[in-house]
């Protein structure tokens, strides 16, 4: 399983915060993901398409869309950050 | 070495001058605060809602002040980030960077506060009267992180 965290204005287009899947078998790294959650069709396909502006974390870390994903790992989505 | 995200106010006054006290070497103290606007991108603003990432919030500025800490001869720093909701004129972040002279503390506070904007899991959602909006990222921010 993996845990997979949407927050601010994904979150609100999604309308889920988090979801606990099982990893997709496809799914390598980050992007895969991406792909898989786009592959449902849409808001999903909306919000992971590539048209907007996404930046994950992988175990609270920023890490690119390349980065090896596995069980057990918290992946989180969000819009690029607006803080301070 | 510290950092706190809070939805209460801080008193700004008490933290500097604990930090201040803490020991006798330290000759300069570089403070950063920010507070909110009741104008942002030609809209007056209300209010403004901050969501985090609890978690990696407090590790991201946990190693953004680790990385100050390796480039500069810094003595302490404090980091504190309110969420929730915020009204105009409240204080949103304090930064402040104690060191024996006042050139690691000024570069440590803009370099701490730089990568917050950028690297930080913080969001900004605006009540204006057109109803509510998410704030955009700014490109400058970016511009401001990479020249370090």
């Amino acid at each position: 399983m993996i845990k997979v965290l949407f927050f601010a204005r994904l979150r609100e287009a999604l309308g889920v915060a988090s979801e606990e899947l099982a990893l997709p078998s496809k799914a390598h790294n980050v992007a895969d993901l991406m792909a898989h959650l786009a592959a449902r069709g849409g808001v999903w396909q909306q919000q992971f398409d590539g048209c907007v502006q996404i930046r994950a974390a992988l175990n609270q870390e920023l890490v690119a869309n390349t980065a090896a994903i596995k069980a057990g790992d918290e992946i989180a989505f969000f819009p690029p950050v607006t803080g301070g | 070495m510290a950092v706190r995200i809070q939805t209460q106010d801080f008193d700004t006054s008490a933290e500097i001058t604990a930090l201040r006290r803490a020991r006798a070497d330290i000759g300069a103290v570089a403070v950063f605060i920010g507070q909110m606007r009741d104008m942002n991108d030609g809209s007056h603003v209300a209010s403004m809602t901050l969501e985090h990432y609890p978690g990696m919030t407090e590790k991201a500025l946990e190693g953004i002040v680790t990385q100050a800490k390796t480039r500069w001869d810094i003595v302490g720093a404090l980091v504190i980030h309110r969420v929730g909701e915020l009204k105009p004129l409240d204080q949103i972040v304090l930064v402040a960077v104690t060191s024996t002279h006042r050139g690691a503390a000024f570069a440590a506070c803009e370099f701490i506060m730089d990568y917050l904007k950028t690297q930080a899991p913080f969001w900004k959602k605006e009540t204006t009267p057109q109803g509510e909006r998410w704030v955009e990222a700014k490109v400058s921010d970016d511009e401001a992180k990479a020249r370090w």
